[in-house]
């Protein structure tokens, strides 16, 4: 006899596992179309304009204002314990280098940009335009896919240099200014203390960020029914699903990273 | 030529296309006819594998494309195809005279430079001038329709599907759309699948007209003979389109 809990799990046990097929399917799509087709050069800095350009204001501030924030609060912190602000030039390198500056970048990506190209897509599924261009010899993958896939991949760990290099500038601010921290003192202690590797933890993780993101975004695109409250739904739990993916797949990244020394 | 041997299709439970089986002969009007919602839709995105049949054969120029999971043979295959979308599908972000050349950059071999040329042309054939630079946003629904018309005959393919081509039209566009599909038959030979629900338009413009109801073609025949149809579910489609002609001209 059926239970309607029981029932319950397993209808979404089985879409669970239908949408990871489904998305497998349009992943090996993208792989194959990127390497046997000419890439669709315009298409493609069209959406590095859409993805990265269009991006770079709400990144900057957002990193620039957590910057100053976080040196605001280390620094304050930092006075109550020991009485002068001590190492806050390295406390904010370190964190934006290595957390803040990917982790934010992603999320700000995924909410703005993630949720242009899944409304986007989706918008051409509801009105036949994927369609349209099967019947005008082009594959969907192809044309859609591919070109957002390298937007992402290219203007995400971009992004996330500037965040980084905003994110320090905005600390440094507020250190000097506000905390009276020497700019030589800030400074020293971040080239003391910093190292490549620590950039290269967070820079390389965005890879993954940028692709989970485009996978997603892609996918629900690809994927939405319903007219316009479709593509509403799509959009919002493609948003949601980036970020939250962000933070679970930021995790697992950095322990492997810490666990090969980078 | 198009074969179709045993087309079956369902979405879940629902059978849509239940062992379908008819041949389109070369420069012949083909139409479906039927209610919304029966299933011609589906018919016709089957013909060029925008959806996959369940089972069954859809044999174009001998070549078999119900079951084939090559993308190279499907988009050859395609080539020889001119969709026209119930909605136009024009894309949004391109304006008229990118979207009419879209088919053109993908499906043929034509030199960049001409396109302007043939786009205009092909535009003056469903009676548009002076739009290309517009975006579809600006377009009227008719003129939407034309567009899309235009875009589907620019690579000048050998077959033309039409879904639903007159739905939403006021009658002047109506009567534009039926002379252009009657044109591209008689000026270009172009073989010709339409799926409507308009019984006038299918039994004015078809060489045969096919009627689907519950999954199954009832009646396959041509448009005189399918006036004197003795099956019940023709002949009450007949009576109430009729019925609804007759409303609508008085509206008028």
């Amino acid at each position: 006899m059926k239970h309607p809990i029981t029932e319950g799990i397993g209808r979404s046990f089985i879409d669970l596992t239908q949408a990871l097929g489904a998305a497998a399917l349009m992943l090996k799509s993208v792989f194959f179309w990127f390497f046997r087709s000419k890439l669709e050069v315009r298409e493609t800095v069209k959406q590095c304009v859409s993805i990265g350009v269009d991006s770079v204001t709400v990144t900057a501030l957002t990193s620039f204002f957590t910057g100053m924030v976080l040196s605001l609060q280390t620094g304050n912190s930092s006075k109550n314990l020991f009485n002068e602000p001590l190492y806050i030039g390295t406390m904010v390198a370190f964190t934006m280098l290595k957390e803040l500056g990917p982790v934010l970048t992603s999320i700000v990506v995924a909410g703005r940009a993630g949720a242009v190209v899944t409304a986007e897509i989706g918008t051409m599924a509801v009105t036949e335009q994927i369609d349209a261009l099967y019947t005008l010899g082009t594959n969907p993958t192809r044309y859609l896919l591919v070109p957002r896939y390298i937007a992402f991949m290219v203007m995400l760990p971009l992004l996330t240099v500037l965040a980084d290099f905003l994110g320090i500038l905005g600390g440094a601010l507020v250190g000097v200014v506000r905390l009276g921290i020497p700019t030589s003192v800030f400074m020293n202690d971040i080239y003391t203390y910093v190292e490549i590797g620590d950039f290269m933890h967070g820079f390389l993780k965005t890879f993954a960020f940028a692709f989970m993101i485009a996978t997603v975004s892609c996918y629900k695109g690809m994927n939405t029914k319903g007219g316009a409250e479709g593509v509403g739904k799509a959009t919002t739990e493609a948003v949601v699903a980036s970020m939250v993916l962000v933070m679970v797949i930021d995790y697992f990244i950095s322990a492997v990273l810490v666990a090969v020394g980078i | 030529m198009i074969e179709i041997k045993g087309l079956n299709k369902a979405f879940g439970e629902k059978r849509i296309l239940k062992d379908i089986s008819v041949t389109i002969k070369e420069g012949e009007l083909f139409s479906v006819i039927g209610p919304s919602g029966i299933g011609k839709s589906t018919f016709i995105k089957c013909l060029i594998r925008l959806l996959r049949p369940d089972s069954g054969q859809i044999i174009v120029d001998g070549q078999d494309i119900a079951s084939t999971r090559s993308e190279f043979t499907l988009a050859k295959v395609r080539r020889s195809f001119g969709y026209l979308f119930q909605e136009g599908a024009l894309f949004d972000s391109l304006t008229v005279l990118e979207n009419v050349a879209f088919g053109l950059k993908y499906l043929t071999d034509i030199p960049k430079s001409d396109f302007p040329k043939i786009v205009k042309a092909k535009l003056a054939l469903v009676g548009l001038k002076d739009v290309e630079h517009l975006k579809p946003s600006e377009l009227s629904v008719g003129m939407k329709k034309r567009v899309s018309l235009a875009r589907s005959i620019a690579a000048e393919p050998k077959y033309i599907l039409y879904d639903e081509p007159t739905t939403g039209l006021d009658p002047v566009t109506t009567g534009m759309v039926k002379d252009l599909i009657t044109d591209m038959r008689a000026k270009l030979g172009i073989t010709s699948v339409v799926v409507t629900h308009d019984m006038k338009l299918a039994l004015d413009i078809s060489s045969r007209v096919a009627m689907l109801s519950k999954g199954e073609f009832v009646e396959v025949s041509e448009p005189d003979k399918f006036r004197l149809s003795a099956n019940a579910e023709v002949r009450e489609f007949m009576r109430i389109s009729h019925l609804s002609r007759v409303k609508q001209n008085q509206n008028d």
